[in-house]
């Protein structure tokens, strides 16, 4: 570890990662050290369940999330790693009038943004998922879906192997083990990092931490609209193929897809309590397995292989908070709350973008941290994955 | 942290309860600035550790009350009834 660097980035899950690759790659800034307190992808980039979709609600959020679509296509030739990125296909489930309402509105607001989605009725789910149980035995019967088939899954640590192996090539510094204990200052600027491995001199830090973020902003003096609750996650035993699509129904708070492996990848709901605990609970067990149930009464044998949890940085809208901060040097990608895994490119390219110009580029610029103060939210509750 | 002592009911399971979030001083309507409104509805300490946070009892005694929680352990230090004093 060397004790000067142009740009120190805290936090080495996919967005950390990604900035650092990018701000290597497309603006020549390798003078650059990522911070990660355990190992790379130990946070909620290795416990994501991998989706990757842009069918938002708010036109700001479509066009944001697009472009991270489109980066993930091209990723697996970009880094040359095979990132595993299925394009199988999205299906968010409506079960009563109101959420038919909601399909139909970010239908068009996607199409509007030149995204592929669209509201389908229950033959065409019958088609593309023919396990789902469409009859009217289920207390909510499902009514329609929103279907995006530019939808899909990845494999989340080779996403952050191959985001940390192009930066290491191209010149940047990945430490791991390497917890921050503090943020020097020098008047209203950052002036360095300190670490349980020594001190860093840089006039740029990243907060790039997710759950963690309030605590690194607090180093630096920047209070968050953040409130940090886990979110759990378990798969099945591996099955043989037979969902191709992704099904998400917001109603009955879960979400699942099928692994290469064939295992039931599933999730739920945040907690509904602020916590920064990595255990993972029974009540959330029960309700996932009662809710898929009622998706899918045949898998009534299946067996839970295991369960985990990871920590999500929740803000009031719904929608991340990048760019500057009061304090000089210090800058923030956090707020990702359910949804950071599949921003991970766009971010990263773009607060790299950020960085190397010090201005706010147009795409990010609806999510800057004054939002807040001057009521600009980009509310976007309707298109989280699931009712939190 | 499976069971929430209410200090009316007693130890009960945590489904029982609806979380209300970190105790914050509440601004008062003719004396503070909109920058303090802003910062009481947005911004939050969201500590690691022991916090005062609001729980609500909706299948016991419907009342609200006051839990000290550590927010990394899930151990409960105490938690009483809220008075007027705990709003500032």
């Amino acid at each position: 570890m060397r004790d000067h660097y142009d740009v120190v980035i805290v936090g080495g899950g996919v967005h950390g990662l990604a900035a650092a690759y990018y701000l290597a790659k497309d603006h020549g800034i390798r003078d650059v050290a990522v911070l990660e307190k355990n190992y790379i992808g130990s946070g909620g980039s290795g416990r994501n369940t991998t989706i990757i979709r842009s069918n938002y609600l708010t036109p700001e959020g479509v066009r944001f999330y697009d472009e991270s679509v489109h980066l993930y296509e091209k990723l697996s030739w970009d880094l040359n790693f095979n990132l595993m990125f299925s394009q199988r296909g999205h299906l968010t489930l409506a079960h009563s009038d109101s959420a038919v309402r909601t399909m139909r509105w970010r239908a068009e607001v996607n199409q509007i943004q030149g995204v592929d989605s669209r509201l389908i009725w229950p033959p065409e789910i019958a088609r593309l998922c023919p396990l789902l149980d469409l009859s009217d035995r289920p207390r909510y019967p499902i009514m329609a879906a929103l279907y995006h088939p530019p939808g899909g899954i990845i494999r989340h640590d080779a996403v952050v192997w191959g985001y940390a192996s192009g930066a290491d090539r191209l010149g940047v510094n990945i430490h791991q083990m390497t917890e921050v204990t503090g943020i020097d200052m020098q008047g209203s600027r950052v002036s360095g990092v300190r670490t349980n491995r020594g001190t860093i001199k840089t006039g740029c830090v990243l907060n790039a931490t997710a759950g963690w973020c309030t605590l690194i902003s607090d180093m630096a003096g920047v209070k968050l609209p953040v409130t940090t609750h886990p979110l759990q996650a378990c798969v099945t035993e591996a099955l043989k193929p037979f969902l191709d699509v992704i099904v998400v129904s917001g109603s009955l708070h879960v979400y699942v897809s099928q692994s290469d492996r064939g295992e039931l990848v599933m999730g739920a709901a945040v907690d509904p309590y602020q916590s920064y605990s990595l255990k993972s609970t029974l009540d959330f067990l029960e309700s996932t397995a009662h809710h898929m149930l009622e998706l899918f009464p045949s898998l009534e044998d299946v067996k839970i292989l295991r369960q985990w949890a990871g920590i999500c940085d929740m803000t009031p809208d719904y929608s991340p908070i990048m760019g500057f901060t009061p304090v000089g040097g210090f800058l923030l990608d956090v707020g990702w709350g359910t949804y950071g895994f599949k921003a991970g490119p766009v971010s990263g390219k773009r607060m790299a973008e950020l960085i190397a110009t010090n201005k706010t580029p147009v795409l990010i610029a609806p999510f800057s941290l004054n939002r807040f103060q001057e009521g600009n939210m980009v509310g976007e509750k309707g298109a989280a994955s699931v009712g939190h | 942290m499976i069971l929430l002592p209410c200090p009316n009911c007693g130890s009960r399971n945590l489904n029982e309860f609806r979380y209300g979030g970190e105790v914050h001083r509440r601004p008062q309507k003719d004396e503070d600035s909109t920058a303090e409104w802003i910062q009481y509805i947005y911004i939050r300490d969201n500590k690691s550790g022991f916090q005062r946070e609001w729980w609500y009892h909706r299948e016991g005694c419907r009342r609200w009350f006051i839990v000290e929680r550590d927010t990394k352990t899930q151990v409960v230090r105490t938690s009483y009834p809220w008075t007027s004093v705990d709003q500032a």
